[in-house]
């Protein structure tokens, strides 16, 4: 009875799911689904290479200094940093004195300490980067109806994040002939701009990065070409994304290798009393 | 309950005694994961999965008390209080990608130790309960997991609270304000918030009694082992201190090892990145999925693609997605085979290795990929398949199969012989 009972319970299932599947294949043979422009040209990021990388990699602290100061000089203009304060740029090599200056440099929201009102003052170390926007609305409203996205969290919050910033830095072009030609309906609206490594192929974001030298690296860097700046700004926002990375890399090796060796001798201590014990 | 050559528990030092005549928590000890209690000497590697589930919990509730110290239950800093966790608190960092790659660890272990209970028969008489209480340790799991997610309320813990809940509404008549009881709002926002933190915080403790539960009723009969024969003899066992301490303990160090490669080296690749965005009601993301651990569940649930007869396709998935899962409470009753071990039963195991094993390795693939085809219609048959297993193929097999002989005892698999046997009669077991 209760074999039975099962079995229908089963058929119950299975037909319903044969249903589904037999619509579906119906479906999908006679009227696939038409190819989209994204579906055919969007790219997956570039191949490129980090100090960060790997096991062993940690951060190259002047390339950090150098992203920094691509972040400061172009990006921020647009984009928050939320979650970066001053003082953590001292992590990057800056003395404490030229963490104080860099915060002095920026204007943050206070409190006028005579009358209460709000105001601006020069930022100190405790102080969290500013929002170049007010709110959502301004952002909207200067950017063709974007918001831009903050960048403290950037590199771990896009699939393999710092090849994506990289790529969609260095990645805007023409809309490719094949394209328009393949789907006249999708051409590139007024205001926004081609970029094949953005999952919708066209972003509200213009070239950020536009020319060699658009920000001027002191002696004894690289040559500031688009490339390179956009290598640095992956490689500081790989850090404001994970500022523990070198941390947490060198604990995993001495956890690791402390693990190995307590396991070798819970494995001979095992071994040991199981000697002579068939098993 | 235990075998009669089981070792007693004589303390040898006055307070000891005093203490056991006393409250015998020491005895209790003894007696459960001590020299006290006779284990089959048979264990392969397996075994040690149900020790390891115990230490993923303990690791859970340790971290997460210490992550609950730093987190607000408030939508408009919940995100915050997480990241500040991880960038300014002493190795916050660590105690987060523990917690979050804990979890995930915990269901890699508790998925092989529920596929060994398949594979060996582990939920047949007399350890009905055992597995009962496993299942519910489960289901609890799978709730905790769920509003663990939701805490940090980034982009996936939105949309994946939202999809989750939304199930409720698919029932009929009470769905809607059901939904909306549950979450206290027409969607997820600050009431759900603070219930799935207060819930997170609670259920760990409910399993903790649950896995209690579930360690008493496996020590009545004892611990069953790969060949499915019953303890005979005190040949067959050995205690379980000190042997089954050395090997745990050892296995242990490898699963430590497993873990803290992933916990320093990979700890966000089982994450998904969108989660790593703050929580935005306004803005759908591309493919909505849950963590990796839900993937067969979530594929089953978006299987169900028409509308059968008058039940409407989304119903018949949460039916299908709760179904898959409570399916696993009549399996003592579905398979009827007296044998218990996998490795005697010639077509259970077929069915085993080429029918349960990829079925669910599909549905785990589908469950994470978009839901475009083909995936759709692989995870159909998959899913298909995985409930004519339970339902169909058991019951059938269960009373078709022709079992290859056992061997009369567990001293008998190991040593190839045992001087009980010569005196037993031939062909009992």
């Amino acid at each position: 009875m209760a074999r039975i009972l099962s079995i229908l319970v089963g058929l119950f299932f299975t037909v319903a799911l044969a249903w589904s599947f037999g619509l579906g294949f119906y479906t999908w043979a006679t009227d696939p689904a038409a190819p989209t422009a994204e579906h055919e040209f969007h790219l997956h990021p570039k191949e490129v290479a980090f100090a960060s990388d790997g096991a062993f990699g940690k951060f190259d602290k002047q390339q950090l200094q150098r992203g920094f100061q691509v972040y400061k000089e172009v990006c921020s203009a647009c984009h928050s940093l939320n979650h970066v304060a001053f003082r953590d740029l001292a992590q990057l090599g800056y003395s404490e004195g030229q963490v104080k200056a860099i915060a002095a440099g920026f204007q943050v929201p206070g409190v006028d300490p005579t009358t209460g009102e709000a105001n601006l003052r020069p930022g100190l170390p405790t102080d969290y980067f500013p929002k170049p926007f007010a709110n959502d609305v301004a952002a909207r409203a200067a950017n063709n109806n974007a918001v831009p996205p903050d960048l403290s969290l950037m590199t771990k919050a896009r699939h393999e994040g710092p090849a994506y910033v990289y790529s969609l830095l260095t990645g805007f072009q023409a809309q490719p002939a094949e394209l328009l030609k393949e789907f006249p309906d999708s051409k590139t609206p007024n205001g926004l701009h081609y970029n094949p490594y953005f999952a919708n192929l066209n972003l509200a974001m213009a070239p950020p990065l536009t020319g060699d030298g658009q920000v001027e690296y002191g002696p004894g860097n690289p040559k500031p070409t688009v490339d390179q700046m956009s290598k640095d700004v992956s490689a500081f926002l790989i850090w404001t994304a994970e500022p523990s990375l070198d941390k947490r890399k060198q604990t995993g090796l001495a956890v690791t290798l402390f693990l190995l060796f307590a396991t070798v001798l819970g494995y001979m201590a095992y071994r040991n009393i199981w000697a002579g014990k068939k098993h | 309950m235990s075998f009669p050559w089981a070792n007693e528990y004589k303390p040898s030092h006055p307070f000891m005694q005093w203490m056991d005549d006393r409250l015998p928590l020491p005895r209790l000890v003894f007696n459960s994961v001590g020299a006290g209690y006779p284990v089959p000497r048979n264990l392969n590697y397996f075994w040690n999965f149900g020790f390891l589930a115990a230490l993923c919990l303990i690791v859970q509730i340790v971290t997460g008390i210490v992550m609950a110290m730093h987190y607000a239950a408030n939508t408009a800093v919940a995100f915050d209080t997480i990241e500040m966790t991880v960038r300014d608190v002493n190795w916050g960092w660590m105690m987060r990608y523990a917690h979050a790659n804990g979890a995930s660890m915990f269901f890699i272990v508790i998925y092989v130790h529920i596929f060994r209970g398949f594979y060996y028969g582990s939920y047949k008489a007399p350890r009905e309960m055992v597995w009962l209480l496993g299942v519910v340790i489960f289901l609890l799991m799978m709730a905790t997991a769920f509003m663990g997610y939701v805490l940090p309320w980034g982009q996936m813990s939105f949309w994946g609270a939202k999809v989750i809940t939304g199930l409720f509404g698919a029932i009929p008549f009470v769905g809607e304000p059901l939904q909306q009881w549950l979450l206290g709002g027409f969607a997820p926002d600050n009431a759900a918030l603070n219930r799935f933190f207060s819930l997170h915080y609670l259920l760990p403790f409910v399993i903790l009694g649950v896995v209690i539960l579930h360690i008493w009723a496996l020590h009545i009969p004892g611990s069953s082992n790969p060949t499915g024969v019953e303890v005979k003899a005190e040949s067959d066992t050995v205690p379980f201190y000190p042997y089954y301490v050395a090997k745990d303990g050892w296995f242990i160090g490898v699963f430590a090892i497993v873990f803290s490669l992933m916990l320093f080296y990979f700890p966000n690749s089982l994450g998904h990145p969108d989660n790593y965005i703050p929580a935005n009601p306004m803005s759908t993301p591309a493919h909505i999925v849950p963590e990796w651990y839900f993937w067969p569940f979530y594929a089953i649930l978006r299987a169900f693609t028409q509308d059968f007869f008058f039940i409407p396709a989304k119903l018949m998935g949460v039916l299908a997605m709760f179904g898959a899962i409570l399916v696993w409470f009549f399996l003592p009753w579905l398979d009827k085979s007296p044998v218990r071990s996998g490795s005697y039963r010639p077509l259970y195991k077929k069915f085993f290795w080429f029918g349960l094993i990829p079925a669910m390795a599909v549905l785990f693939y589908c469950g994470g990929a978009a839901a475009a085809e083909p995936y759709v219609m692989i995870s159909q048959l998959a899913a298909l398949y995985y409930f004519a297993h339970f339902l169909i193929v058991l019951p059938i097999v269960s009373a078709i199969e022709k079992p290859l002989p056992l061997p009369y005892s567990i001293t008998e698999s190991v040593l190839g012989t045992d001087e009980a046997a010569q005196l037993a009669p031939s062909g009992s077991v």
